[in-house]
């Protein structure tokens, strides 16, 4: 039987799910492997049955991220965070250097949208649509919000990384996990 | 306000020596206030140093600021029995009256409060050091009414109504603390020690011959390591050099330690006399006293000590008439560092270094102060010296265990009806000194202060000494109310705000070592997190450049190991995968404040739609 | 006691007199990884990477002389674990964030890493401290946020340049390095100096401006020398 899959980017840039189309013409070897469940590669946006492997690209910055990254522990046997940012924030993270800041997540909004040099922003108001999700204190990795399984470093990590990963998951030897092409950028 | 005058006239008196910077850096900080930027590098250059050799010094030494601090700087002590005494109330007082926080300073720079590890008081808990005033016992009323005079008075000298007992009411100690001696023993506390019968046995031997006697007792280091101090002193007299260093080690940091307090107010001259027959002994004309800054009220009063034995040839030229004998001893006060109780970190404060320990080898015996071979001992032990060559190696031998010979003076605090001082042989069970100290419901006894071990109820038949519950003097009672992970948790804050943070396990470690056990407190860790600090405790003993880094770890493998329910009671298995240590609902408050608007995830009206 | 024979991990290799067990084994081709130790100035031992097991005990292998009969544990399970973990705290303690690192492919620590095969990053809680960059000198950078405490700029100021623009400052997890003066622009660095040299720094923490990036990935340092070869090497 084909093994679920499912996939999400929370606070990244999708780089990772990029580079998971960089295994080339493996993805017709991976798609007789497994079948796509919840994942931007279908646009599928609920689970539609329970998967056996979760890969989560980056961290956690807003309550959407809580929520989606929770929602994916619930859901899928092994959860494997894919990158830097799922890993330890990545460049989301670096907000958190504002945290001496005495009132950091107003700073922080404020220099985003108002005060750097290069904003334009006639309005002068930060955005605040009931519809967008209220950000967290600060960014959280992967691993502070829930447990994680594996986690595959990386800036993305290389699609010979995730391909190696995704057999090794799927064949049930972790220890056959990618080890010397890991790389942290 | 033109400092010039000041920074030069505190290095000339020095004689703009770096080595003598913490004497220095305390005149610069007595007449100023602190040592700002200005003065770092004014000082820099007086001295020939670098203004970040300065700062360096400035920012490791917790006594030492860069920050203008108040006239009057009130150190409420903060370890585990002032806290279980009630030092938060007290330091709450203090807020409320000077209008402070801690950490702050008052506006008309009259006043700063802040909070200071363990100031040897323990046994008369909660305490704290108003500049050099020590008051104890401290009441929510004593606190209030010792504030209101400070701000009618500006004198914390005035403070001192009622002199403690002893040479606490010397008039040039003038303290309010009690010695709170308990038991007196054959070796240190016994009445009526006949002066200088050390000194003048030890001189009419040859030198070899008072190691050999100082061998034959079997005497090991009371400071807590327990080195063989008749070895050690045959190593430094062996070293071929020009000079040797005789220090002792008064800086008495081990939370819940006190007994040298004792000693140095009770047997200062006994003290000295060791000092002289160990520099004697090993062929050194100079010795360091090192006495932490806490204990600084003693100070003028050792001074005078050391003063009368110069007058009377007992130090100088021709050490009591012994021709060719020449010695003399200096007091250097530290600045607030724990590791300088560690002898290598104590030679760096000596010379005027970051309280940082050294590389061994070479040890200090080889290479010590200034490179030259140095005795480094504890207070007691230089007493025991002087005892045993009074008495005689097989009376000292005689006392005691097989291997653990003599008395230890023992400071007993916490959870107990008679906390102070007992002079006992080595080899009392803990439950017989439960028993003398009145403690009706132990149930945790810690053994050799922060860094030593926690010993539990069904241990208690355990004895005191070398190769069974060894301590540098420390014995912390807690009764069963007590909660196990807090005193954890306060032992490694303690560690981790005292690691001088050069090697890489002690520095970091520590830190994670907290930041997990704050997790089980807090109910947020599973099983697993037991197997995670037992790791991590394992590469930090193993990895740690000295004693602070491998002994700080103890705590938590004692108590894992001897209060598995303690663990178990707090650990709960994630069901569903979420860390249970993350609270969405804090992480969301900010920006519901900012935004002005409910989560629509996470708040009661959607209640029906959250995970 | 001319002749001293020492074993690391069972083979017998030569040690002179005065030489710590680092030195016998470089000489000897044994690789011992290391951090705050590098040649040409005085060893430390802070850092703890180079821990060994000296007939039994632990000691970092930089600063332990070598001594006739040693029996030297380096390459065990149990030495790698220990390292692994230093090395980890070293990441965890600063912000390493290597994808936006002008020392990445260059970075001991993270070469080091792969070395050691960490590849799960996240054992430990990220400490993120968040102290201020000093870019105010023309030429030179320092951001501590990604120091490592190894006091290789210090030594290399003090012993080669003669210097004392950097020193430790603070205590404990506060302890970082300072410079000597408000900032780096009001110190006498000059761009020249050893202490700022590439390769000094063996991290991002000091960095030299209009010097970044320039080597394309596949053409940095430990891109060229991949993991497992000696440091000093490349």
């Amino acid at each position: 039987m084909k093994k679920r899959i499912a996939t999400v980017s929370l606070a990244g840039c999708f780089g990772c799910h990029m580079s998971l189309l960089d295994i080339d013409e493996r993805i017709l070897e991976l798609v007789k492997l497994v079948e796509f469940d919840r994942s931007p590669i279908n646009d599928f946006k609920k689970f539609r049955a329970r998967c056996d492997i979760g890969f989560v690209e980056g961290g956690c910055c807003n309550e959407e991220n809580v929520h989606t990254l929770r929602d994916f522990r619930k859901n899928c046997d092994v959860l494997v965070g894919v990158g830097q940012c799922a890993v330890m924030g990545g460049l989301p993270v670096m907000r958190n250097a504002i945290m001496h800041s005495d009132d950091p997540l107003r700073e922080c909004l404020e220099t985003a949208y108002l005060n750097s040099p290069y904003v334009y922003n006639p309005a002068n108001d930060i955005p605040n649509d009931p519809a967008l999700p209220l950000i967290l204190d600060k960014v959280y990795t992967c691993s502070e919000v829930v447990k994680m399984d594996y986690h595959i470093p990386g800036c993305p990590p290389s699609g010979d990384v995730l391909w190696q990963t995704i057999v090794a998951l799927l064949s049930g030897n972790p220890s056959d996990l990618p080890g010397e092409i890991i790389k942290f950028d | 306000m033109d400092i010039i005058p000041t920074i030069k006239q505190a290095c000339k008196k020095y004689g703009n020596d770096r080595g003598r910077l913490i004497d220095i850096l305390w005149e610069v900080q007595n007449s100023l206030g602190c040592i700002n930027e200005e003065a770092m590098g004014l000082i820099a250059s007086e001295i020939k140093s670098h203004r970040v050799e300065i700062e360096g010094l400035v920012s490791f030494y917790s006594f030492f600021s860069d920050r203008q601090k108040g006239k009057i700087i009130i150190r409420l002590c903060d370890d585990i029995i002032d806290r279980h005494a009630g030092i938060e109330r007290i330091a709450d007082i203090f807020s409320e009256e000077l209008g402070i926080g801690i950490g702050e300073t008052s506006p008309d720079l009259n006043f700063s409060l802040e909070y200071t590890p363990c100031i040897g008081m323990s046994d008369q808990a909660p305490a704290a050091l108003i500049n050099n005033v020590v008051v104890t016992n401290l009441t929510p009323d004593s606190a209030r009414e010792t504030a209101r005079q400070l701000k009618k008075t500006l004198d914390p000298s005035k403070l001192v109504t009622k002199c403690g007992d002893g040479n606490n009411a010397h008039k040039l100690v003038n303290a309010m603390v009690q010695n709170n001696i308990r038991q007196k023993g054959e070796v240190l506390l016994a009445d009526g020690i006949p002066a200088e019968a050390g000194l003048d046995n030890a001189l009419k031997k040859a030198s070899l011959d008072v190691i050999q006697a100082i061998t034959d007792s079997g005497l090991r280091g009371r400071g807590g390591a327990g080195f063989p101090t008749g070895e050690k002193l045959r190593l430094a007299q062996k070293t071929e050099a020009t000079q040797r260093f005789i220090i002792c080690n008064a800086d008495e940091g081990e939370p819940g330690t006190f007994k040298d307090r004792v000693l140095l107010t009770e047997r200062a001259s006994l003290v000295f006399e060791g000092m002289t027959i160990a520099a004697y002994a090993i062929g050194s004309n100079s010795g360091i006293l090192y006495l932490r800054a806490e204990y600084a009220y003693l100070r003028p009063f050792l001074e005078s000590v050391l003063e009368n034995r110069r007058k009377t040839g007992l130090l100088g030229k021709d050490v009591r008439g012994k021709k060719g004998f020449d010695f003399d001893i200096r007091i250097q006060l530290g600045a607030g560092a724990y590791i300088c109780g560690e002898e290598s970190a104590l030679i760096s404060s000596c010379e005027g270094l970051r309280g940082e320990p050294k590389n061994r080898p070479p040890f200090p015996v080889e290479k010590g102060y200034l490179s030259k071979p140095t005795a480094v001992n504890n207070v007691e032990t230089f007493c025991c010296i002087a005892r045993i060559l009074d008495k005689g190696a097989s009376w000292f031998a005689g006392i005691g265990t097989k291997a653990s010979h003599g008395t230890k003076l023992l400071s007993v605090c916490g959870d107990c009806a008679k906390p102070g001082i007992y002079e006992v042989p080595y080899g009392i069970g803990i439950d017989e000194l439960l028993k003398m100290v009145e403690a009706d419901d132990p149930a945790i006894v810690q053994v050799g202060g922060a860094s030593g071990e926690m010993v539990g109820r069904t241990s208690f038949g355990r004895k005191i000494c070398f190769s069974d519950a060894a301590t540098g003097g420390a014995v912390m009672v807690f009764s069963s109310h007590r909660n196990v992970l807090a005193i954890v948790d306060y032992f490694l804050e303690f560690f981790a705000d005292e690691s001088c943070g050069y090697c890489t396990p002690c520095r970091i470690g520590i830190v994670f070592l907290r930041e997990r056990i704050q997790k089980v407190m807090h109910g947020f860790a599973e099983d697993a997190d037991l197997g995670y600090l037992k790791d991590l405790c394992k590469t930090i003993m193993m990895t740690s450049r000295c004693g602070l880094g491998s002994s700080a770890p103890k705590s938590i493998l004692n108590s894992i190991e001897r209060f598995p329910l303690v663990y178990s009671s707090h650990l709960k298995e994630s069901k569903d995968g979420f860390q249970a240590s993350f609270n969405i609902q804090k992480a969301l408050d900010e920006s519901r404040r900012l935004a002005k608007r409910t989560s629509m995830i996470y708040d009661p009206v959607y209640e029906d739609e959250a995970d | 006691m001319d002749k001293i024979i020492i074993r690391i991990d069972g083979a017998e290799i030569k040690g002179k007199p005065g030489q710590t067990i680092m030195q016998a084994a470089d000489d000897a081709g044994i690789h011992i990884p290391r951090l705050c130790d590098v040649e040409g100035l005085e060893p430390q031992g802070s850092c703890r990477v180079c821990t060994v097991k000296v007939n039994g005990r632990t000691a970092a292998s930089c600063t332990q002389p070598v001594a006739d009969g040693m029996e030297v544990e380096n390459d065990t399970l149990e030495i790698r674990n220990y390292r692994r973990d230093l090395v980890r705290m070293l990441f965890h303690e600063g912000n390493h964030l290597c994808p936006c690192c002008e020392a990445s492919g260059r970075c001991e620590l993270q070469n080091l890493a792969y070395q050691l095969g960490i590849l799960q990053p996240d054992k430990y809680p990220y400490l993120q401290p968040v102290r201020p960059v000093d870019a105010s000198h023309p030429d030179v950078m320092l951001d501590t946020n990604r120091c490592i405490r190894c006091g290789r700029c210090i030594r290399a100021s003090i012993q080669l340049d003669h210097k004392n623009v950097f020193g430790y400052i603070g205590r404990g997890i506060n302890k970082q390095v300072g410079v000597n003066g408000k900032n780096l622009a009001q110190t006498n660095v000059d761009i020249h100096d050893k202490a700022v040299a590439l390769g000094t720094c063996p991290v991002g923490c000091i960095i030299q401006k209009r010097a970044g990036f320039f080597d394309p990935i596949g053409k940095r340092r430990f891109d060229l020398h991949p993991a497992g070869t000696k440091v000093e090497d490349s």
